[in-house]
């Protein structure tokens, strides 16, 4: 029988959005295949976020803590998954697809030869297989893949699955030591500089996103208010990328960040292919764009023809009006 | 100083993407191919490095024979030399990590760069892979890399922020756009990527993880809402975002 474990990332101890969606498809997962799930956490006070989880229905919490785990390294965080996931016979692994998910779950399949399925945004039971649907060529085309090794991995898109609450309970939790020497170090995170006020387009769940149809970065502000009043992140196109007016981790396409917000709102972007590309699978997208024939409005849900400079202002006021009731 | 880069072949980013006729990739008639668009800062940055350390640089792929092309795209730019591990399979990322650390064991460099992902598959796996197989420590999402004898020091991009990393050679890189601005060949380069080898090997691994089992195209968006041509459509824009889409 299977035996599921979610990898649960944190960072400062604290467990980030993505770590409960993936604690909640673990869960889920578990029950359609009538199978044990619990989860994995790493870090030097990793214990501290057991009873969290708990709220979304796991049974059991693994803590590994050492010091030296305050922070993320990549060969630590594998040889300490890879050998938990040996101990305890753990089968299928769920991770998710951040910065940090994409640079451990390969070395863990690696070390497991295990199959994994990266960045994926569904996945299913048939006749006991997981299949895993993910994007390929930016979203361009969906594929569904089958992993054929007998440790099956699978890392999880940020924002797509749900994390659900269920009812509240405590979860047993063991703590478990794996010896690390210097060697297990020989990467090391030094510092971390994240920005608090500003949202990841990778994490949003709405982004305001702007292009060459803004004029100039002295115009941006427009989108950055409106970003404020939506609790949203600032995205941007290739172009003004390019320009220099906005930095390339905002950057949206294939080239950029692949996005799939719950909304998407482009405005003065033309919606070139390499663009659409990056965030046609958002569930709502609304174009404003004085060019009726721009590519944006052929995958838009809504559109207004018309004048950025005209529209951005009113629609930011109307958004304040209505969030502020 | 070795110096290897692994470098994939990838349709061009403006290439409508048809399913083929087995169901589970995509058509290739029509498909131009280029170098994967971050590579070409993986080949950047190795190019960089060989003009302040001196040493040679290598380039590897795995794929078919008409990845040469792609191989001499990186000649022409100055790469060294190359070789190509030969398939008509397609193998998984898994299998091509493996095939490729068989390849840089012989050569033993002291910097392996790969671009962060491959604009087909976008997998981010490579890399990382192929560090493990070869045992080797690995920075992946580099925008900024600074080697001071064996001391290496990345900036590697995270969600709303940076990791400062540090490691020592050797090290597996992986390129994201920002670590620098990759040259355009020359006239030179270009003919002289003419006569540079490309040598040819067998694959050593074809033990694929995972199994496509089919493609399909994301559901075409049925024809959105043109809710107005100016400011006085705002209003009916936020109703319907939030009673229709329910999305506010
Ligand atoms: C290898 C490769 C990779 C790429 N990767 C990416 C990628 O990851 N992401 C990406 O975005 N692009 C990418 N591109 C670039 C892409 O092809 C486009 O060039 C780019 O997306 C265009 O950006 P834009 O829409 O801001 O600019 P433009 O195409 O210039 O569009 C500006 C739009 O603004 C509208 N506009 C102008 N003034 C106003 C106004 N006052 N009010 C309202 N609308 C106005 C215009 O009608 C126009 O539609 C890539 C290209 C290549 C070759
Ligand atoms: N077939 C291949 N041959 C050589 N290098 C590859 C191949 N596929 C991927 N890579 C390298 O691995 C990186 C990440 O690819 P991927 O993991 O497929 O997204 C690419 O940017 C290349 O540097």
């Amino acid at each position: 029988m299977a035996k599921i474990l979610a990898f649960i990332e944190t960072r400062d101890n604290q467990i980030k959005a993505s770590g409960f969606e993936t604690v909640s498809e673990a869960v889920k997962l578990a029950k359609e295949l009538q199978c044990e799930a619990e989860a994995l956490v790493i870090g030097d006070n990793a214990v501290s976020s057991a009873n969290e989880l708990g709220k979304y229905g796991i049974s059991k919490v693994i803590a590994v803590e050492n010091q030296r785990l305050n922070k993320y390294s990549t060969t630590a965080f594998a040889k300490i998954a890879a050998e938990i996931c040996r101990q305890k016979g753990f089968d299928i692994i769920l991770l998710s697809a951040t910065a940090m998910g994409k640079d451990l779950g390969p070395r863990v399949s690696a070390k497991l030869e295990a199959g994994l399925a990266a960045d994926v945004i569904d996945l299913k039971v048939e006749n006991g297989d997981v299949i895993a649907t993910r994007p390929v060529y930016a979203g361009k085309a969906i594929i569904d893949i089958k992993i054929t090794s007998s440790i099956k991995m699978f890392s999880l898109r940020p924002n797509v699955f749900k994390a659900e609450k269920v009812e509240e309970s405590t979860p047993e939790l063991e703590k478990v030591s794996i010896e690390l020497n210097d060697t297990d170090f020989g990467v090391q995170v030094n510092e971390v500089t994240v920005s608090n006020e500003k949202i990841d387009v990778a994490e949003a769940n709405i982004i305001v996103s702007g292009g060459r149809g803004l004029k100039g970065p002295e115009n941006y502000h427009l989108v950055e208010e409106l970003a404020k009043v939506l609790g949203a992140g600032v995205g941007a196109s290739r172009a003004v990328v390019d320009a220099g007016w906005r930095p390339h981790s905002e950057q949206v396409g294939q080239t950029g960040k692949t996005v799939s917000p719950t909304l998407y709102i482009a405005v003065g972007i033309s919606g070139a292919i390499q663009h659409l590309a990056g965030m046609s699978t958002s569930k709502c997208i609304v174009a404003i764009n004085k060019d009726k024939d721009a590519p944006i409005f052929g995958i838009a849900d809504y559109g207004i023809v018309g004048d950025v400079f005209e529209i951005l202002p009113v629609l930011t006021e109307e958004f304040k009006k209505l969030l502020s009731n | 100083m070795k110096i290897a880069v692994c470098i994939s072949q990838v349709p061009d980013t403006t290439t409508k993407v048809k399913v083929g006729g087995n169901g589970k990739s995509i058509d290739p008639a029509g498909v131009t191919y280029i170098i994967n668009p971050y590579d070409e800062f993986a080949v950047e940055e190795a190019l960089k490095l060989k003009e302040k350390n001196g040493g040679e640089t290598v380039v590897i792929s795995v794929g078919r024979d008409g990845v040469k092309e792609t191989i001499r795209k990186a000649f022409a730019m100055g790469i060294d030399k190359g070789i190509l591990v030969k398939t008509d399979n397609e193998l998984d990322s898994y299998s091509v990590a493996r095939n490729l650390a068989d390849v840089l064991k012989e050569i033993n460099p002291d910097i392996i760069f790969f671009g962060k992902q491959s604009v087909d598959y976008d997998d981010s796996q490579v890399s990382t892979l192929t560090a493990e197989f070869l045992g080797l420590r690995s920075v992946s999402v580099v925008v900024d890399l600074k080697i001071e004898g064996s001391t290496v020091t990345a900036e590697r991009e995270i969600e709303g922020g940076k990791e400062i990393v540090t490691s020592s050679l050797p090290v597996v890189i992986s390129a994201q756009k920002g670590l620098n601005n990759p040259r355009y060949p020359n006239l030179k380069g270009i003919m002289q990527a003419k006569s540079k080898p490309i040598e040819e090997k067998q694959p050593s691994f074809t033990d694929n993880k995972t199994e496509v089992i089919s493609m399909r195209l994301p559901h075409g968006k049925s024809k959105g809402k043109i809710i107005g041509t100016d400011a006085t459509a705002v209003p009916e824009l936020v109703r319907l975002l939030r009673e229709e889409a329910k999305v506010i």
